[in-house]
């Protein structure tokens, strides 16, 4: 016995799912880490608290609140629905916008630390050598902070693999569009299908220990700074 | 048109920086006062690493800032040492020098391998930065500042943070520059040493104000700093070397108002070069003493007189043709001497320091 | 009083207490939540026993069950569960009842969207239907049934969301992200009627009865408020909870 089609089906999208996601918080992360790491506004404890959230809120309450602002009557559904791109929630995309909002922390706290640990030393130099901030972006901070962007994009990846109560929430269980694996391992649980559970269930184990085992065994490897 | 202007002004809690200063568009400016004097931030004004409340500087006539405009750093042709070096650790010293020189105007380059040469770092090109003494890391630093050719060299303190050996390593490159180089040099420090070897002029600044500021051997001679130089009271004078005398190893040099000896350091003749002067090594005579183990007599006016900063003490000024020299001496050595403003006096020098 | 006399009294007095009034773990589906509450809260008024209730998804009851957990009844959201743990020999067979009967409704939070014949599910002008998983739950497979008899389900499957369990399926529903849904009546229903929105009740024929069993557990065995809890659900009083909350039985 081994993967069902179904499962199969679940693991692919889920993959999908992570990938997307982390693409996406990269992206979007990245701006924000770095207006948290150096801004000295009022609103970084405001803006630092919200991005937080999602580590101390049940994801079914995030799931639940976008169920609702996502929604027909929401805010954001009426948005999309202007925008002819209709209603997110039962579709991949509703579950990429969850998942960005669930692994926001994992992914901009990372990146915030790593900015935060250069200092201004680094930006100040390469302004003095001509290198203008978009420039000094990729070529000093890129590189010198890279250990904590590969730690945000492998932590952002993995809580999406592991997430479930967003997805509950939000997905509608529709086989290959919403159906996860952590969803389908609890299908398989609640249909007292303990065999299946087990070859899913085991395989999450073991994908987020070598996850984990990455990341421990990656820190003594940090660049030193010099 | 060939000056710096800078006129800033600075309010943060607990500190206020309010200057305006002409400074000269060549040689080295050594921006010179106790920490917390402003000077530094007086430097990152001028690098455009720190926005002031209010700020206006034109370099050469280019305006780098107004009430209008505001040019960022990596827009004003400048280059900067700072205190620590801080090479990039992810580059090599090669990659750490071509990154400002992929990065300059193309126009009259000073060359990488002038730069490299100056400082002496062509065996270093390969190593990362960790690899790298601290003395090696601060020549890598001044080297990339100079290789994108900037117009003018900004250098904050960039030997406060290496030790007494170190600072004896690097210095003779810093000569070099000064020699060398014809780009305007502003060169923060809290060292009078440093001072003494590498400025043309001299800013001396407390409390977030310029409280002196002109030639070097004008303005150290000057009696009414309000900062206290102490031991490192003194002058310098500029002078050549006239004659080696190889029998006693020693060197005459001329300068403005006579000559001295000092120890031969291999110095050609006709070389210029500067004699720094201290005010404790300095002590004056009436009339003409007898023998005595002091090489360096010569004679002056006494032109002012003012309070040192032990109450027992005074400093000096005699004129000696057209320079002046520090003497300090007790006051009661002094009213024993009768020392007036005008009086004619034997000086008698007991230390001279040659700087190459 | 000296310590010496105190102590045997109280442990008389305890005693006592224990004797009347015994205390009963009760695992109950998360879909009878309500009802159970108030009959709980009856119970202990007419008996005097306590019944400690913890509410959650069968499935995983079923599970916890099977590891030992500490409960001596189990109120399941089917009839396979209690039966199954009969047969494993982890519950008393012969204790196990049908206590409530689970009446199915198609609901919309849309004033006018559903008939009084479901004929909106063959006009098909709605974009989501959600129904409750049918490999978990009762209401979802019931759901199957009924679209099966009227022909639709291969028409209608591209418009399924399905919920976990049948709170979830709800949740769509009246959240509108869905427009229609399977849910329970007993969710729908407040003081008796529809609270809101619109609905098509089921009728009973269009599918296998959607039955609740109760069974007590070996672990209950022999105990009294557990033996009394049984009775007390089969009792008008509780009967009448039990229909008030949209169930049959």
């Amino acid at each position: 016995m081994g993967f069902s089609d179904a499962d199969l089906a679940a693991i692919w999208l889920t993959l999908r799912l992570a990938s997307t996601t982390t693409a996406l918080l990269l992206l979007i992360g990245t701006p924000i880490a770095w207006w948290l790491a150096r801004t000295r506004s009022m609103w970084k404890g405001p803006v630092g608290a919200v991005v937080a959230l999602p580590l101390v809120l049940p994801p079914t309450v995030l799931g639940f609140y976008l169920l609702l602002i996502l929604g027909p009557d929401g805010p954001v559904g009426r948005l999309t629905h202007l925008l002819g791109l209709g209603a997110l929630p039962f579709t991949f995309w509703g579950l990429v916008v969850g998942s960005v909002f669930y692994s926001m922390p994992f992914v901009v706290q990372p990146i915030q630390n790593a900015i935060e640990a250069l200092g201004e030393r680094p930006l100040e130099v390469a302004a003095t050598l001509r290198a203008s901030p978009l420039d000094c972006f990729f070529t000093v901070v890129l590189p010198l902070a890279r250990p904590g962007f590969i730690t945000a994009a492998i932590l952002g990846f993995s809580h999406t693999v592991g997430e479930f109560g967003v997805v509950l929430m939000l997905g509608g269980n529709i086989p290959g569009v919403t159906r996860v694996v952590s969803v389908q391992i609890y299908d398989h649980v609640e249909a007292l299908e303990y065999a299946q559970a087990h070859w899913l269930a085991g395989s999450m184990v073991i994908f987020s220990f070598l996850v984990l085992l990455t990341l421990y065994t990656r820190r003594p490897n940090l660049n030193k700074a010099g | 048109m060939e000056n710096i202007e800078a006129l800033f002004r600075v309010e943060w809690p607990g500190f206020s920086l309010n200057v305006d200063l002409t400074l000269p568009g060549r040689g080295v400016t050594a921006l010179f006062g106790h920490s917390g004097s402003g000077k530094t931030t007086l430097l990152r004004c001028i690098a455009g690493l720190e926005r002031p409340t209010q700020g206006k500087l034109s370099f050469k006539g280019e305006i780098w800032q107004n009430e209008h405009t505001w040019l960022p750093t990596h827009k004003r042709p400048l280059g900067y040492v700072f205190q620590e070096a801080s090479l990039f650790p992810h580059l090599s010293v090669l990659g750490n020098l071509r990154y400002g020189i992929k990065r300059a105007s193309t126009e009259h380059k000073v060359s990488l391998e002038l730069a490299v040469d100056l400082l002496g770092i062509a065996h270093l090109l390969d190593r990362k930065p960790d690899r790298l003494s601290g003395g090696e890391r601060q020549r890598v630093g001044i080297a990339r500042a100079l290789a994108v050719s900037p117009e003018i060299l900004l250098m904050d303190e960039p030997l406060a943070a290496l030790d007494l050996k170190r600072k004896q390593e690097i210095l003779p490159y810093l000569e070099r520059l000064h020699d060398e180089l014809e780009i305007p040099v502003l060169y923060v420090s809290h060292s009078p040493d440093e001072v003494a070897r590498l400025a043309d002029h001299l800013v001396v600044m407390d409390e977030g104000r310029v409280v002196a500021h002109g030639p070097l051997s004008e303005t150290l001679a000057r009696l009414d700093l309000p900062i206290r130089l102490g031991e490192d009271a003194g002058v310098v004078l500029d002078a050549v070397v006239a004659e080696i005398d190889d029998r006693w190893h020693l060197a005459r040099v001329e300068f403005a108002g006579g000559s001295l000896w000092t120890r031969d350091h291999g110095i050609p003749v006709g070389k210029h070069t500067r004699v720094r002067v201290l005010a404790r090594d300095v002590s004056l005579a009436s009339g003409e003493p007898g023998l005595s183990s002091i090489q360096n007599m010569l004679s002056g006016h006494v032109d002012a007189v003012a309070d040192d900063d032990h109450p027992g003490l005074l400093l000096v000024r005699v004129r000696i043709g057209n320079s002046s020299i520090l003497s300090r001496l007790t006051k009661r050595s002094a009213a024993t001497l009768g020392i007036e403003v005008g009086r004619e006096m034997r000086v008698q020098i007991k230390s001279v320091a040659l700087m190459e | 009083m000296k310590l010496g006399q105190l102590f045997p009294s109280l442990l008389t007095l305890l005693c006592a207490i224990s004797a009347h009034a015994d205390e009963v773990n009760v695992a109950v589906a998360a879909n009878f939540t309500a009802p159970m509450n108030a009959i709980a809260a009856e119970f202990a008024k007419d008996t005097g026993h306590q019944a400690k209730l913890a509410f959650g998804s069968s499935g995983k009851f079923y599970a916890q069950i099977k590891s030992g957990a500490p409960f001596q009844v189990f109120l399941s959201a089917d009839d396979e569960k209690p039966a199954k743990l009969a047969q494993e020999g982890l519950a008393v067979p012969a204790s196990r009842f049908t206590y409530a009967i689970g009446t199915l409704v198609l609901w919309s939070s849309q004033p006018a969207l559903v008939d009084a014949n479901g004929e909106v599910l063959k006009k098909g002008k709605f974009n989501k239907l959600a129904l409750a998983n049918p490999k978990l739950a009762p209401y979802g497979q019931a759901a199957i049934e009924v679209l099966t008899g009227m022909g639709l389900l291969n028409q209608l499957t591209p418009k399924f969301v399905q919920g976990e369990n049948i709170a979830q399926t709800y949740q769509f529903a009246m959240t509108g992200n869905a427009e229609l849904g399977f849910v329970a009546l007993s969710q729908v229903m407040k003081d008796g009627k529809i609270a809101n929105g619109s609905a098509w009740i089921v009728p009973g024929k269009l599918h296998t009865p959607i039955r609740q069993d109760a069974v007590i557990l070996e672990t209950g065995k022999g105990n009294a408020a557990a033996d009394a809890l049984m009775k007390y659900l089969k009792s008008d009083k509780a009967r009448a909870i039990i229909k008030s909350y949209g169930y049959e039985i």
